[in-house]
């Protein structure tokens, strides 16, 4: 198994993943993944159904905790410290480390609100200071132009597309660190991906990004390291380049052009 | 095995067998039809005998004078006052607390043992006679104060809209659907604003749709008023004495020799079931938006 152990490039580890091992209840869904996220690089994870991708990635904000029965164990180390920590303070650590998911979920309030929620629980603004903040978070999603004229408007009444880029709006608008995407596009179509695709590259400036998908174009587009997991195992981590050009475990290879997944 | 080819439907056995099968649909619906105007046609008469019985009598003075002495002209004023008291009074008092417990068992003990047996004796609560009640009301609030009290009709009242409350809550919040939680969480809000400011948001139609179904339901008690508000002939609104309401006014009305009381039972009748009626039909539109999207 491949490891961590790639160029010692001279890149910040945001996030360092050691002998990670998650449980559903007695079963055993991911064995001793150790892996890094670079700090403003795009990490995607790939991998067949059910390899654990999602798992992990729900790991780092700590997303399991929700639900009875599940534990992880090991160590995710965030800027020093161990989120794994039983002290861990959820909100705040959730605040840093933000997570956009698969389907859109929009909260049942105006498109103003939805950006403006999160950002009043952590920030005392005043009312110029928080359009501001709606205006940047909706532009930098690629959202401003479409809705600055009905932001008043619920919501829900965007199509999903929008729906979802207001979702990424928000989730930056608390300002995180690491932004988590669960498959954000596998609802969307190719012009609402596209966009979204483009809205991830710009937002390496400031913030690392994990990105699971299905789609391996999608990942060799976007991200710069690629992690590829097979039934909860971290087959091979590298630089997405190296990965599709040329992966050193047969697996990889044989997921990727195809074989196999 | 048909052969390819031969579409399998053209065979005569297979005519035989589709034949059998109309039959069958149309004599299951011609059942299935009857069966319905069977039902409906009690709910059409109960609904015409109480215009043709109770519209006559409704007049102004329904609304503004007290309950009469037998053969004297009067209303139903202190009946649908007391009525609207107590009502108002038990879901006052049951309804934070069916809220409360419905978000308990959805939104912290989803997973919990208690939550399971909290639901299992709601469910009974649901069921429960409302006689049983207000006799249990009477051993505990009307037999340590000595007296019958619109007090005692209200608790009684509560604890008919506890159950309906606690399961529409908790059957509401369930339709809420996980990722909106998991999103809210996502952002680092604590528990407690992601239940108040986005499940209780979404679920809030179907919430407040039980509470008036609930309303529905205990504003047709007698029973329990029975045995803890008792009756009040007179004009009151002293929620420490016996309180007249109109299922109980109606009940000894009707039971009455007297005709003019029970003209106003009739009219008293028709005002509880318009009511309710029309508690149902905001209930209603109150879900519509949501389940026709």
């Amino acid at each position: 198994m491949t490891q961590t152990a790639t160029t010692q490039n001279g890149l910040a580890e945001k996030v360092s993943i050691r002998n990670l091992k998650f449980f559903y209840g007695q079963n055993l869904a991911l064995k001793s993944i150790n892996l890094p996220l670079y700090e403003k690089k795009v990490t995607a994870f790939i991998g067949p159904s059910g390899c654990g991708k999602s798992t992990l990635l729900r790991i780092l904000n700590r997303m399991y905790d929700l639900y009875p029965k599940q534990h992880a164990e090991g160590e995710v180390l965030f800027d020093g410290g161990n989120i794994l920590n039983p002290g861990q303070d959820l909100n705040l650590l959730r605040a840093r480390i933000g997570m956009v998911f698969q389907k859109p979920t929009p909260f049942p309030m105006s498109i103003y609100d939805n950006i403006a929620f999160g950002v009043r629980l952590y920030e005392n603004l005043g009312k110029a200071e928080m359009d501001a903040r709606v205006e940047s978070a909706l532009t930098r999603a690629a959202l401003w132009n479409e809705v600055k004229n009905k932001l008043t408007a619920s919501g829900l009444s965007l199509s999903g597309g929008q729906q979802q880029r207001l979702c990424i709006a928000r989730t930056i608008a608390v300002r995180p660190e690491v932004v988590l995407m669960d498959e954000p596009c596998s609802a969307l179509d190719p012009i609402s991906t596209a966009k979204i695709e483009e809205l991830i590259d710009e937002l390496t400036a400031d913030y690392t990004i994990a990105i699971v998908t299905h789609n391996m174009q999608q990942a060799a587009r976007v991200s710069d390291y690629t992690a590829f997991m097979y039934l909860g195992e971290l087959i091979e981590f590298d630089e997405t380049q190296k990965i599709f050009t040329a992966p050193s475990d047969k697996r990889t290879q044989d997921y990727i052009t195809g074989r196999f997944g | 095995m048909a052969t390819l080819g031969t579409s399998a439907v053209s065979t005569p056995t297979a005519q035989a067998i589709y034949r059998r099968r109309r039959r069958g649909n149309g004599i299951l619906l011609t059942f299935s039809f009857a069966a319905t105007i069977f039902g409906l046609a009690w709910l059409v008469l109960i609904l015409a005998a109480l215009l043709y019985n109770g519209f006559s009598g409704l007049s102004l003075s329904v609304f503004t004078e007290t309950t009469p002495p037998p053969g004297s002209a009067g209303g139903l004023l202190n009946a649908i006052v007391g009525s609207l008291i107590m009502t108002v009074a038990g879901v006052l008092i049951g309804t934070p607390i069916g809220i409360l417990a419905g978000t308990y068992m959805s939104e912290y003990g989803r997973h919990n043992q208690l939550t399971t047996v909290v639901r299992f004796i709601n469910d009974i609560l649901l069921a429960a006679p409302s006689i049983v009640i207000g006799l249990f009301v009477y051993e505990v609030v009307v037999a340590p104060m000595g007296h019958f009290s619109a007090f005692a009709g209200a608790i009684a009242l509560a604890i008919l809209v506890i159950p309906v409350v606690v399961r529409t809550t908790e059957d509401m919040l369930n339709l809420v659907p996980n990722t909106l939680r998991e999103a809210a969480s996502a952002l680092g809000l604590p528990r407690s604003i992601v239940i108040r400011n986005i499940a209780y948001k979404a679920a809030m139609s179907g919430i407040v749709t039980g509470v008036l179904l609930a309303i529905a339901r205990v504003s047709g008690e007698t029973a329990p008023l029975l045995f803890t508000a008792l009756n009040n002939q007179f004009w009151s609104t002293n929620l420490n004495g016996p309180m007249s309401s109109l299922p109980v006014t109606i009940f000894q009305f009707a039971l009455s020799p007297y005709p003019d009381w029970q003209k106003l039972a009739w009219s008293g009748a028709l005002l509880i079931t318009i009511t309710v009626l029309a508690l149902n039909i905001v209930a209603r539109a109150f879900l519509s938006p949501r389940t026709s999207k």
